[in-house]
């Protein structure tokens, strides 16, 4: 990492600490703030937060990897969440997961080397009745066919 | 032999007035309203399976093995989270219970090493929690998703943890973890340091130290609570994985700092497998630091002496002799110095970390054996300003409460004390009293870590110049005075009121106030102010000191300062309150109790009084001198004026941790027959003519008397590696000098303590085995001993108030010594290190470092890690530097663990007005970038090597 992305991640997470370390309860609010800032949040800022808020490294990091919206590396220009849950299973998402696979040319939990799209796999989107789902960039997807796919792949592409 | 086990209640007792009544398996059981259902049932006698609790840490029911069932509630409830009822009838055994405990337990063992080498040892709950559920089978297999081995080539990897092995003395085995997180809760709310935390969640979710750091690299300070906690291998000593498990086990006490822990040394033959903190030990309750845990293996270094050795010159190597020739030798010139240059020309050094029984041995022999009070002890350098401050105060030269007293404190002022890095298992209860709502006052030059640490604040840091604690502690009386924040019902009840009116009149002068005193301590007026607010009004207000407050040209009148404002607030005298020295090491309090002064007899009676000396004349069957001897400096001066020839040196190192390192070793140089006799070759060895090889704690039988005036036993688990214990060597020396004593247990020597001094008269070896541990005074008044000093009364009858006017030290900062040094220790490092420094504990800290600020730094051009000279008006050595703001700019500070830094060559010979304790915390200094180590040191080193030499005799044919 170049000096200029450290001095520009110290700074940004500092001002988010400093907006939220007096409200109560104040980590959760902290690491959405740096999620949102960075897209990611970096393992240096951990020590950053536990010093501000009086908490050890350990808590903090133990909080962080709880949650699996905090992410440690910056995602790729699109996210694609692809439900893995049972009611998706069932409608065939065994089938179009492995077909996006492919199509993308990633497994789950990597991003593609050109940093354009990332996969993961989410447990429901509360979209069963329309089985398989997935989740574009925060939109939803229902009813998911070799189509869509064709579709959801394109759209990342460009 | 037999193994000392301990019952784990499976939760913490529970205080309450109310009790209830319940029926457990057919048996009724009455306990405290709030009690678990299964530490009720382990009341009764029943065992209910568990693997995530113990009776340290609050229930969490996350194991699901503890199941019971209540008649008429319905499921399952966990029995160590649901509290017992008035009323009911629970089962901890049924079909269904079965059922449930035989399914959760396959689960776990599925994912559980089949060959689980610590399960095959004993050290591990698994194999015999899934014997005591009656488990036969495991229909899972160990092939599906699990956390033994590392994922396929190409898988996603997030279940396997590599193991640990950073830390020295304990492994990290993830495999073996069942993540029932007592590990991580021991941490939070046993020690307080919040290292180790779950990562991740359901079935990726690993127990991890810092943020998936290396133990070693993590916040860990290694204190062994997770490791006892652990009920599976996964935390586990690397001495058992190495020795396997211990087959025998003694409650002994450790030897490291004044808080005294209880320990079970667990053993295999002679040899320790490791230290485990005993629950019963009223210092300790069960909890450990670094050292007493895990640094205890200097005990067989292979740098101990052995064998006895004598030489002629300083400058000979050492000849290995018989102990017969090494007792004759000093018997015969001690009396031929005796002889030539008068019975005052010899005298003996008491040891801070040898039993009372060993201490009074050798304040009797310089008594009756060389006929004069020619006797001191390390106690001279650290708290000899605690027993006089207190004992004109009070009346009694020791704190005045147990440790226990800090779980009802409500203000806890700490001054001059690092008790985290100091005495760490103290800091730990302190902390815990601190994380339910206690507030916290600091009073240091320094910002130590309990100022700011997880879950922990300080309401007020006041940080003062160094040498200024009389003024800010008198500028706290003004402002309760003034204020009428003082506690005038308690002050003219027990306490003298026209003293009082004194100095009430005195701490109202206006030199006194907060504003006055901001400009010679540097502490803002409204930070003393409201300092003092708080702990006059917030409660039960306890003050703990250290070394900070003692070792100064002033630490006698600040001791009594610190009396005089919990004298003022009616802090005396109840449990939560009080006064409190930290004492150093692990027998400060004993060495002083034991009449280790030039001018006191055992029990703090002074040499001048005839009754005192009439009860050891008739006994020892001597004149004893009824004029005080000399002091260690004092014999040091007489030694260079050649008045003082021959000293007897037990178990100190005074070249090292006494001040003006060339004067001491001057000292020593001009005497004729130094004797030293210690474990190893210490510094103060370099300069000695006989070396008496020594014993550790763990090779004798005696007693340690801690900071709480508690008299903890020590038992011999192994035979002395070099024949004899050391109150046996000094029995030999005095009868090579024709005394006839025939002691042949130190519980005789106990007795003959009790015999003789009023404050230990119901002391004796079967009261301690009875109790475990007493506190004196322990009397007819006091049969069991005295937790809480000055009840009724103070000890003095009147509570005294003493003006304590403030006189800046001579140690003064001018423009060719502008920086302020203060020492201190550190967390894995004791004193100076003889023993700590043979043990692995040397990766924390391998070196002294010089802390200074970045504002002092830069102005003299040194960054981190450079090599500076640190130079006084008595001498300069070089260490490296480390930059920080934790000390003020104009202070500096180093440790003293390292003999090669030899801080002790900068401190002055300036020291305490009443006793002489060396003013170690102001030294005026400059600090300059060097190249590396001064002339000094480097002389130094090379008289070490030489003077280390033995020499080896041709073996006869």
């Amino acid at each position: 990492m170049t000096q200029h992305a450290r001095t520009e991640i110290a700074s940004t997470v500092r001002s988010i600490v400093d907006r939220w370390k007096g409200e109560e309860g104040p980590l959760l609010p902290i690491l959405n703030g740096i999620q949102r800032e960075l897209g990611h949040v970096p393992r240096e800022s951990i020590p950053a937060i536990a010093e501000a808020l009086n908490l050890s490294r350990a808590e903090v990091h133990g909080v962080v990897s709880f949650y699996h919206d905090y992410r440690e590396e910056p995602a790729g220009r699109h996210v694609l969440k692809l439900c893995r849950a049972e009611a998706c299973q069932s409608m065939g998402g065994d089938a179009v997961a492995e077909r996006l696979q492919k199509l993308l040319g990633i497994r789950f939990h990597e991003t593609s080397a050109d940093g354009a799209v990332t996969l993961e796999p989410v447990y429901c989107l509360g979209l069963c009745a329309c089985a398989p789902s997935a989740m574009l960039d925060g939109e939803v997807i229902g009813r998911l066919d070799d189509a869509k796919a064709q579709e959801i792949v394109a759209q990342v592409r460009t | 032999m037999c193994f000392v086990n301990e019952i784990d209640y499976g939760t913490p007792a529970v205080k309450s007035d109310k009790t209830v009544t319940l029926t457990i398996d057919g048996r009724s059981v009455t306990v405290p309203e709030g009690t678990s259902i299964m530490r009720a049932a382990r009341e009764a006698g029943i065992a209910v399976p568990k693997l995530c609790a113990n009776d340290m840490v609050k229930a969490f029911g996350s194991c699901r093995l503890c199941l019971v069932e209540i008649e008429g509630r319905g499921g399952t409830p966990a029995s160590c989270t649901t509290p017992a009822a008035d009323g009911i009838t629970v089962s901890t055994q049924t079909e269904r219970l079965g059922a449930i405990r035989r399914g959760v337990m396959e689960l776990y063992m599925s994912d559980h090493p089949a060959d689980c080498p610590a399960c095959a040892q004993g050290d591990c709950e698994m194999a015999a929690m899934a014997e005591a559920v009656g488990l036969a089978q495991n229909r899972y297999g160990q092939e599906g998703a699990n956390h033994l081995a590392p994922a396929p080539a190409g898988a996603h990897e997030v279940n396997f943890k590599e193991l640990d092995i950073s830390n020295p003395y304990f492994a990290y085995d993830p495999a073996k973890c069942i993540v029932c997180s007592l590990c991580v809760r021991a941490c939070e709310e046993q020690q307080g340091t919040f290292a180790l935390t779950v990562e991740g969640r359901g079935f990726e979710s690993r127990i991890t130290a810092g943020m998936d750091e290396p133990f070693l690299q993590s916040e860990c300070v290694s204190c062994g609570a997770c490791v006892q906690a652990c009920p599976t291998g996964a935390l586990q000593e690397k001495s058992v994985i190495e020795m396997g498990m211990p087959d025998h086990s003694t409650v002994t006490t450790c030897a490291y700092c004044g808080v005294g822990c209880s320990f079970k040394a667990e053993m295999k033959g002679e040899e320790v497998v490791r230290m485990v903190p005993y629950k019963d030990g009223k210092a300790n309750r069960g909890h450990s630091c670094v050292k007493g845990r895990f640094a205890y293996g200097y005990a067989t270094h292979k740098d101990r002496i052995l064998n006895p050795m004598i030489r002629q010159r300083i400058s000979d190597p050492w000849r290995e002799v018989t102990w017969e020739e090494a007792y004759s030798h000093v018997a015969s010139e001690f009396r031929r110095i005796q002889h030539q240059y008068g019975r005052g020309a010899v005298g003996g050094i008491t040891s801070s970390r040898c039993t009372n029984e060993e201490t009074y041995l050798v304040q009797k022999l310089v008594r009756q054996g060389f006929g004069n009070n020619n006797v001191d002890t390390c106690a001279r350098v650290c708290h000899s300003p605690t027993g006089y401050g207190l004992k004109t105060t009070f009346g009694t030269s020791a704190g005045t409460q147990d440790f226990d007293s800090v779980e009802q404190s409500d203000v806890v002022l700490v001054i001059g004390a690092n008790p985290t890095d100091g005495h760490p298992v103290f800091a730990s209860r302190l902390k815990k009293r601190l994380r339910q709502g206690a507030k916290l006052i600091v009073i240091d030059p320094r910002r130590i870590d309990l100022v700011r640490t997880p879950h922990v604040e300080a309401s007020y840091h006041l940080p003062l110049r160094p040498g200024t604690n009389v003024a800010v502690l008198t500028a706290l009386a003004h402002v309760i005075v003034s204020e009428g924040l003082f506690d005038e019902a308690f002050v003219r009840e027990r306490c003298d009121w026209d003293e009082f009116q004194d100095w009430a009149s005195f701490v109202l002068q206006p030199e006194n106030s907060p504003e006055a005193v901001e400009k010679a301590s540097g502490v803002p007026a409204d930070l003393i102010r409201g300092a003092a607010r708080l702990y006059a009004t917030g409660g039960n207000g306890a003050i703990y000191y250290g070394l900070g407050v003692t070792e100064h040209s002033q630490g006698s009148t600040t001791v009594m300062a610190i009396a005089n404002l919990a004298m003022a607030t009616g802090n005396i005298g109840r449990p939560g309150v009080g006064v409190n020295p930290l004492r150093g090491q692990n027998n400060v309090q004993g060495s002083c109790d034991m009449g280790s002064f030039p001018h006191e007899m055992p029990g703090y009676r002074h040499i001048s009084e005839d009754a005192t000396r009439a009860i050891y004349e008739s006994l020892w069957g001597v004149k004893l001198d009824d004029e005080p001897g000399l002091r260690i400096p004092n014999m040091l001066d007489a030694a260079v004026e050649g008045s003082f020839k021959a000293l007897y040196i037990q178990g100190e190192d005074i070249l090292q941790s006494d001040p003006n390192t060339r004067h001491v070793a001057a000292g020593l140089e001009a005497m004729e027959c130094v004797v030293v006799h210690d474990l190893f070759l210490n510094e103060t060895a370099n300069y000695a003519h006989v070396f008496l090889p020594g014993s550790t704690f763990l090779e004798k039988d005696g007693t340690f008397t801690n900071a709480e005036r508690r008299i903890n036993r020590v038992r011999k688990v192994m035979e002395p590696k070099n024949g004899y214990a050391d109150w046996e060597v000094t029995q030999k020396l005095a009868q090579a000098l024709g005394k006839d004593w025939t002691y042949t247990h130190p519980s005789e020597i106990m007795d003959e303590i009790a015999a003789t001094t009023p404050s230990f008269a119901g002391v004796t070896y079967a009261l301690l085995e009875q109790e475990g541990s007493v506190q004196w005074p322990c009397n007819e008044k006091a049969p069991r001993g005295t937790p809480v000093m000055h009840m009724g009364g103070f000890v003095r009858g009147k509570g005294k108030f003493v003006r304590t006017a403030y006189v800046a030290t001579d140690e003064k900062v001018g423009p060719r010594f502008p920086l302020l040094l203060t020492t201190g220790r550190i967390l894995s490092q004791y004193n100076v290190g003889a023993q700590t420094r043979r043990t692995e504990n040397v990766v924390w800290h391998e070196e002294d470092l010089l802390e200074i600020h970045p504002f002092d730094a830069e102005n003299r051009g040194i960054r981190d890690r450079d090599w500076v000279k640190l130079k006084s008006r008595a001498g300069e050595t070089s260490l490296r530097a480390t930059i920080t703001e934790r000390v003020a700019p104009g202070v500096v500070y180093t440790t003293f663990h390292h003999p090669e830094t030899q801080a002790n060559v900068v401190t002055t010979e300036y020291s305490d007005w009443a006793t002489n304790c060396p003013e170690y915390k102001v030294t005026a200094v400059e600090v300059s970038p060097s190249n590396g180590p001064t002339g000094w040191q480097e002389d130094y080193e090379a008289l070490s090597q030489r003077s280390r030499r033995i020499g080896h005799v041709e073996a006869a044919e």
